[in-house]
C-alpha cells in the first residue's frame, strides 16, 4: 500500500471514527450531568421552597415563590440586612489579602524577571513563596489558631520581651481578626499569583525590552510604558480568578474563629452563612437562595474569565504555550 | 562619578533591597511551619513555660500521644483521606484525558459545542450547587460514603482543559492515524499509545487533584459524621471546636504536622515540575 492511499483511507474512514468521539466523552458528561447539574437545578428549585428541619421535625416542602430571597433580604430587628454584611466582610477580606498579594507579587515577578538584576536562588524562593497554597487551608487555619491564642507562643513572645505586659487577645476584635485572615490568605496566594505573572512577562516580545532600553527610557518607565500594558491582560485575568477565589472563601474563617466569625460576625463569610444554614438545619430553601445569589455573581465574573480564555485560544500567537516555555528557566 | 559608576552603584543597591525583600518573605512564609515544628517537639508543660525557638524532646512523645488519641483517630483519617484522594487523582487524570481526546482527535457533531460548554463551566464553584448535590446524596443514603467524594472527580472542566492545551502542542494526529492502520482499537490506541505521551500532563494533574482532595473541607464536612469515615481536614476543624484549653498543646501541634506532612514531603521532592505546573495549565483557581 503506497503512503498516498493509506492517508486517503485514513480521511475516509474518519468519518465513520465520530462515534468514538461520543464515546468518549460520555462519562464526563453523565458524571457532570448526575452531580453537579442536577444538584445545580435542584439548588435552584429549592431556593423557592421552604424546607427545613425544626429539630427533628421536617417543615415543608411547600412552595413559597420568592419569599425566601425577600427574607434574606429584609432588614433584622437591628436593621441589618445579613447577607449584604456578609457580603461586604467577604469582600473586605478578600481585598486585604488580593492588594499585597497582586502588588508584591508584580514586583517579584519583575525582579525575577529582570536580566540587569540577575536574582540568584530564583528556584529556592518560588518553591518557598508558592508552599502555602499547597498546605490544607484548615490546618494552617488551626495553626494560625493556636500560634495566636491568648496562651500561644506570639503572645508568649510578645510578653517574655516586654513589648505587652498582658495577652492581646486577637480574636476578640475585629482589626486583628481580619488582619489574620487576610495574611493568610495573601501567604497562601502570592506565590501563585507571581509564578503567572512570571510566565506573563517573559511571553512578552524580550526585543520590545531591548528597544525601548535603547531609546532611553529607565526601568521604572520600561515597567510602566511597556510591561505593565503588555501584561494586562494576564494581570486581568489573575484578579478576576482570585476574586471568583474571593466569594468563596470559606475554611479559613471557618476554623480560625470556629465558625462563628468572630468577633460579633464581623468575619463571616458569605459561603459560611450558606454552609451555616445547609449544616444546622439542612434549610435547603434559604441556602439555596444564597447559592444562586453566588451563583449570580461568580456567573458574571466566570463570564468574564471565559472571554477572556476564549480569546486566548482563537489567538494564533497562543499564549499558554508560550507561558509554559517561560515558566520552565 | 561617572554616569556609569553612579548606575553600577545603584543597581547593587536595588539588589540588596530585592534580595532583603526576599529573605523577608521566605521568613514569613516559613515562620509559622518552622514554630508549629518546633512546638511539635515540646511537651505541653514546656510549651505552657513559655516561647522558645528551638526544638526539645517530645518529639516521639507527642507522635505516640496524637497517633493514639482516642476522640481523634488521626491514622484513620490520613487513611481515609489518602484512599479518597489517591483514587480521585486517578479518576480525574484519566477521564479528564480521555474526554481531552475524544474532543482532540475526533469530528463529530457538536464538538465545538462541547468544547464551548465545558470552558463555560469551568469557572463555576463547587459551593453553589452544594445543597442540591447535599439534598440528593442524603435522599440516596449515600452519605458517610466516599461515593460523592470520588466520583465527580471524572468530570474536571480544569483538567480537561490543561490536557486539551497539553495535546495541542505534543499530539500529531498522525500518531493515530497510523496506529488504526497497524489495527489498533480506538480504546487501545488511547490506553497504550496516548497515556504514555500524557505521563507528564498526567502526573502534574495528578498531584495538583491529589492535594485540592487531601485538602478538601466544604462538602465532606456536609456529608460524613461517622468517626470511622471522616477524613483529615473535619478531624483538624473538630479540633478547633473542641476546648482546646484542656488540650495537650504539644499533641495539637503533631495533629496539624501530620495533617500537612504528606503534601508537604511530595512538594519538596516534585516542587520543580509542580511550579512548572502552575503556569502551563494557566486557570488554577
Amino acid at each position: 500500500m503506497s503512503l498516498d492511499n493509506r492517508s486517503l483511507n485514513g480521511r475516509r474512514k474518519s468519518v465513520s471514527y465520530a462515534k468514538w468521539g461520543y464515546i468518549f466523552i460520555l462519562p464526563f458528561f453523565l458524571v457532570y450531568i448526575v452531580f453537579t447539574l442536577v444538584p445545580q437545578v435542584l439548588t435552584i428549585y429549592n431556593s423557592f421552597f421552604t424546607n427545613y428541619m425544626d429539630g427533628l421535625k421536617h417543615i415543608g416542602p411547600e412552595f413559597v415563590g420568592l419569599k425566601n430571597y425577600v427574607s434574606l433580604f429584609t432588614p433584622n430587628k437591628q436593621g441589618s440586612i445579613l447577607i449584604l454584611k456578609y457580603a461586604a466582610n467577604t469582600m473586605i477580606l478578600w481585598f486585604l489579602g488580593a492588594v499585597p498579594q497582586f502588588l508584591i507579587a508584580l514586583l517579584l515577578a519583575v525582579f525575577f524577571t529582570s536580566y540587569r538584576l540577575n536574582i540568584k536562588g530564583q528556584g529556592f524562593f518560588k518553591t518557598v513563596i508558592y508552599m502555602p497554597n499547597l498546605i490544607m487551608a484548615s490546618a494552617f487555619s488551626m495553626l494560625f489558631f493556636t500560634l495566636f491564642s491568648k496562651v500561644g507562643p506570639v503572645n508568649q513572645f510578645l510578653q517574655q520581651s516586654g513589648i505587652m505586659d498582658k495577652p492581646l487577645d486577637f480574636f476578640a476584635s475585629k482589626v486583628t481578626v481580619r488582619s489574620l485572615i487576610a495574611l493568610m490568605n495573601f501567604l497562601m496566594w502570592f506565590g501563585n499569583t507571581t509564578i503567572v505573572l512570571m510566565a506573563g512577562i517573559m511571553g512578552i516580545d524580550q526585543t520590545l525590552f531591548e528597544a525601548a532600553t535603547i531609546d532611553g527610557a529607565n526601568a521604572v518607565k520600561v515597567f510602566f510604558k511597556v510591561t505593565l500594558p503588555l501584561l494586562m491582560p494576564i494581570f486581568v485575568y489573575c484578579l478576576i480568578t482570585a476574586l471568583i477565589g474571593g466569594i468563596q472563601m470559606f475554611d479559613v474563617p471557618q476554623v480560625l474563629t470556629n465558625r462563628l466569625g468572630m468577633p460579633n460576625r464581623t468575619s463571616f463569610t458569605l459561603v459560611m452563612y450558606l454552609n451555616n444554614y445547609l449544616s444546622t438545619s439542612k434549610n435547603y430553601g434559604m441556602s439555596g437562595a444564597i447559592s444562586v445569589i453566588i451563583f449570580i455573581i461568580t456567573g458574571i465574573l466566570g463570564g468574564i474569565v471565559y472571554k477572556f480564555l476564549s480569546a486566548q485560544y482563537k489567538d494564533p500567537v497562543e499564549k499558554p504555550r508560550r507561558a509554559r516555555k517561560g515558566a520552565r528557566k | 562619578m561617572n554616569e556609569n559608576t553612579k548606575s553600577r552603584l545603584m543597581m547593587t543597591l536595588l539588589r540588596i533591597v530585592v534580595y532583603a525583600i526576599l529573605i523577608f518573605l521566605t521568613v514569613l512564609c516559613l515562620f509559622s511551619f518552622y514554630l508549629m515544628i518546633v512546638n511539635a517537639t515540646r511537651s505541653n508543660a514546656q510549651l505552657q513555660a513559655g516561647f522558645r525557638l528551638l526544638p526539645q524532646e517530645h518529639f516521639w512523645d507527642n507522635l505516640k500521644n496524637a497517633w493514639t488519641d482516642a476522640s481523634i483517630n488521626i491514622p484513620r483519617g490520613m487513611l481515609n483521606s489518602l484512599f479518597i484522594a489517591a483514587v480521585s487523582a486517578a479518576l480525574t487524570t484519566y477521564f479528564s484525558a480521555l474526554t481531552a481526546y475524544g474532543v482532540h482527535v475526533y469530528d463529530f457533531k457538536g464538538k465545538n459545542l462541547v468544547f464551548t460548554f465545558i470552558m463555560a463551566i469551568m469557572m463555576i464553584p463547587a459551593q453553589v450547587s452544594a445543597v442540591g448535590f447535599v439534598q440528593m446524596i442524603n435522599k440516596f443514603h449515600l452519605t458517610n460514603n466516599y461515593i460523592p467524594l470520588i466520583v465527580p472527580s471524572i468530570a474536571a472542566p480544569v483538567v480537561f482543559f490543561y490536557m486539551k492545551q497539553y495535546m495541542e502542542s505534543v499530539l500529531p494526529l498522525e500518531i493515530v492515524e497510523a496506529a488504526r492502520c497497524d489495527g489498533s482499537n480506538e480504546f487501545r490506541t488511547f490506553n497504550t499509545i496516548i497515556l504514555p505521551i500524557m505521563k507528564p500532563a498526567i502526573a502534574v494533574q495528578a498531584i495538583f487533584s491529589f492535594v485540592s482532595s487531601w485538602n478538601n473541607y466544604f462538602i465532606p464536612a456536609l456529608l460524613l459524621d461517622k468517626a470511622e469515615m471522616k477524613t483529615v481536614p473535619i478531624m483538624i476543624a473538630q479540633l478547633r471546636s473542641a476546648d482546646y484549653s484542656k488540650f495537650d498543646m504539644g499533641k495539637v501541634y503533631m495533629f496539624i504536622l501530620l495533617a500537612i506532612l504528606p503534601v508537604m514531603l511530595v512538594y519538596i521532592i516534585l516542587s520543580k515540575s509542580i511550579i512548572k505546573g502552575v503556569t502551563s495549565g494557566s486557570v488554577k483557581g
